[in-house]
């Protein structure tokens, strides 16, 4: 099998997934994008260009850190390490997608960007990027995520976006995409719509992987300078599917590193409450592109659900799809209080706090542990840091200080 | 009869046509049959039956509740057929699917037009299924004799706009605007200009949609387009004013095609 092909067909399908479902109105807009994308792509400056920010802004090239407590705890005798995207400007890999497609937005000298966002990290990251490029902007997040990740909806405000608490459907992710795709029909003329994740209708897969590609292609390189060989398994946490394409496409044709891809196993995947796609999904096409959806039998999709914002979402990036069906990767679930309790177990092993997101690629390593070669190298994509989670953590350990403090900061601002 | 040569002949006696449109289940099965009926003794010539999603992304706020209620009420596939079945037994009009292509996909190419087909359809609008992916679609459609009618907007370049024309049969839907369903045009210079580049592409009747709600503008269509299409406007006075106002409102809106 050869990947060096993942490059989407013309119509942006990958096996039989992905294109573009798109309202007429939209399609002199998409055309537009991928003309700039392709032309953007074909200019080695352009990608320098973008290298040179994330250096100077963003502090890449991040990390790789052996994690060797982490590994030593574990059931088994191989060794970890991460690649630190926590440690991005912004706290998450989503930086990489938003500075790459905000130089895009000047290329194509527009003056306003609009964004969907979950967990509320892809929100800030775009919001940070208009903020430092001068552009105008607008956040559309599901009511219910408003309210689990107040702290990035304060911080967006602060930033200088507007952001529009979206009560359509299930007032989550899916419905905030939904909004973010009305207000484009209407203002793309002077608007890009910075979609945060791998989905959406072609050119999205494929340009967000692109820009989320300086992980995987990093992260192939620091391994070989540190250790001299490549990791024989590589994990990482998968909504969209951004953070994990973007450190699994460089090792494609890698073929002896395998991929595990980790979805949100919620109460358990036998529940119906989670967020597995892969597990509890078929195949669908849904807002703008076909792939995995978590839907019942008449199309309609359904609720999901998981302890992360940033993995409650039905559909799952269609290059994910072809390469789950392809078996080159290979896709496990893990459930919420799996989940926490990784997060507790990486924060006391290496003093490394995961957002709750990256803590199911941890949880899924610890479960596999004792099925992992002896010897082997392990990278696991550490994709946010969980400061953003302090509430939801703090919630599911019931850190009664914690709650205590809450109250009293209540009362006093009463 | 067929779609086109039945807005022909209806063409004959009228200056212009009038499509209106119903969300299935909303605000619920039996208003849906109150507002058929409505729809009938008005003698409406095109009827579009919509048949609710959950994602429904080229909506504007107020179908997207209609679909998001709908599907709370329980509206299923069983239950849109059946309304179909009996409206099109029941009514002079055509009625035609409209909803997303994850409706059709969900349940086979082949199958859907079967069960259109059968329950009396005449074809289908599926706002999120460019031509080219319709390619399976088409195929089934002409085997059941429905006919696809495809959208034209104004930001389509002339070349697309020449495509989509030579995939469209019955009649071609007209955008009026930029943007969703349901918030008010203005019907200028360029809405004119638009309909006649469209004509340049195609024989078929040109229906002009995307928020209408008014008798005159029905008046100023006339000779421009063929058929106007009224949807957000009829289901608002429907829910501000009731049945009534609903039906008065509707027959201004026919009476408008004399």
């Amino acid at each position: 099998m050869a990947f060096q092909t993942i490059i989407p067909s013309e119509s942006g399908y990958y096996g039989e997934y992905g294109g573009m479902f798109i309202p007429e109105i939209l399609r002199t807009t998409f055309d537009e994008l991928i003309v700039a994308f392709n032309e953007a792509k074909a200019d080695p400056e352009f990608w320098q260009g973008f290298v040179d920010v994330m250096r100077n802004y963003s502090c890449r090239p991040t990390p790789i850190t052996p994690l060797d407590n982490f590994a030593n705890s574990l059931d088994g005798n191989f060794k970890v390490f991460c690649k630190r995207e926590d440690l991005n400007h912004t706290g998450a890999h989503k930086a990489n997608n938003v500075i790459g497609q905000g130089l895009l937005v000047q290329r194509m000298g527009k003056k306003r960007v609009i964004a969907e966002t979950g967990a509320g990290q892809h929100g800030v990251a775009t919001a940070t990027m208009a903020a430092r490029m001068g552009l105008e902007c607008t956040i559309y997040m599901g009511s219910v995520d408003v309210e689990r990740q107040r702290p990035n909806v304060f911080w967006m405000e602060q930033l200088g976006a507007e952001v529009v608490s979206v009560t359509d459907g299930t007032a989550t992710l899916k419905d905030a995409i939904n909004a973010a795709m009305r207000d484009w029909a209407e203002s793309m003329e002077t608007t890009h719509y910075v979609l945060g994740t791998t989905c959406g209708p072609h050119p999205f897969p494929e340009m967000v992987a692109w820009f989320q590609s300086i992980i995987g292609k990093e992260a192939r390189q620091q391994m070989l300078d540190s250790t001299g060989k490549l990791p024989d398994l590589i994990y990482a946490c998968v909504g969209g599917g951004s953070n994990a394409s973007g450190i699994f496409l460089p090792f494609l044709d890698d073929e002896s590193v395998e991929l595990v891809g980790v979805e949100a196993g919620g109460r358990g995947v036998d529940t119906g409450s989670h967020a597995a796609r892969f597990y509890g999904g078929n195949v669908g096409i849904a807002q703008g592109y076909k792939t995995y959806f978590f839907q019942d039998e008449e199309g309609q999709m359904l609720h999901t659900h998981s302890i992360a914002a940033g993995l409650d979402y039905i559909g799952v990036s269609p290059i994910l799809s072809h390469l789950h069906d392809e078996k080159r990767i290979r896709f496990t679930a893990t459930a919420d209080d799996a989940v926490i309790s990784a997060t507790k177990h990486l924060i006391r092993t290496e003093g490394i706090i995961p957002a709750l997101e990256s803590s199911h690629a941890f949880a899924s390593v610890i479960e596999e542990a004792s099925h992992i070669p002896e010897g082997s190298q392990v990278l696991i994509n550490l994709s946010g840091r969980g400061d953003k989670d302090i509430f939801n953590i703090a919630e599911a350990i019931g850190d009664k200080k914690w709650e205590e403090f809450l109250r009293q900061k209540a009362s006093s601002n009463q | 009869m067929q779609l086109t040569e039945y807005l022909r002949k209806r063409l004959e006696t009228r200056k212009i046509l009038l499509m209106t449109h119903a969300v299935v289940g909303y605000p619920s099965l039996e208003d849906n049959w109150a507002m058929l009926e409505a729809m009938g003794e008005a003698d409406v010539d095109v009827v579009e039956l919509q048949m609710p999603f959950s994602e429904p992304t080229a909506d504007g706020p107020l179908f997207v509740k209609a679909n998001q209620e709908a599907l709370r009420n329980g509206t299923k596939l069983q239950d849109y057929f059946k309304l179909m079945q009996r409206a099109s037994e029941s009514f002079e009009f055509p009625v035609l699917m409209m909803g997303y292509c994850n409706t059709a996909f969900t349940m086979g190419f082949q199958v859907f037009c079967e069960n259109v087909s059968r329950h009396g359809g005449k074809g289908f609008i599926i706002p999120d299924l460019p031509f080219e992916e319709c390619g399976q679609l088409f195929d089934h459609s002409l085997e059941f004799g429905l006919d696809p009618i495809m959208l034209c907007t104004p930001t389509n370049k002339e070349e697309r706009l020449r495509k989509i024309c030579s995939h469209g049969r019955g009649f071609i839907y007209c955008v009026a605007r930029k943007g969703v369903t349901g918030e008010s045009t203005v019907l200028e210079q360029s809405t004119e200009d638009f309909l006649l580049q469209c004509r340049q592409f195609t024989d078929l009747p040109l229906a002009l949609g995307f928020g209408l709600s008014k008798p005159e503008e029905l008046h100023m269509l006339q000779g421009k387009a063929e058929i106007a299409i009224v949807g957000t406007a009829l289901l608002k006075t429907w829910e501000n004013d009731g049945e009534s106002a609903f039906k008065r409102h509707l027959n201004s809106l026919a009476d408008a095609r004399a």
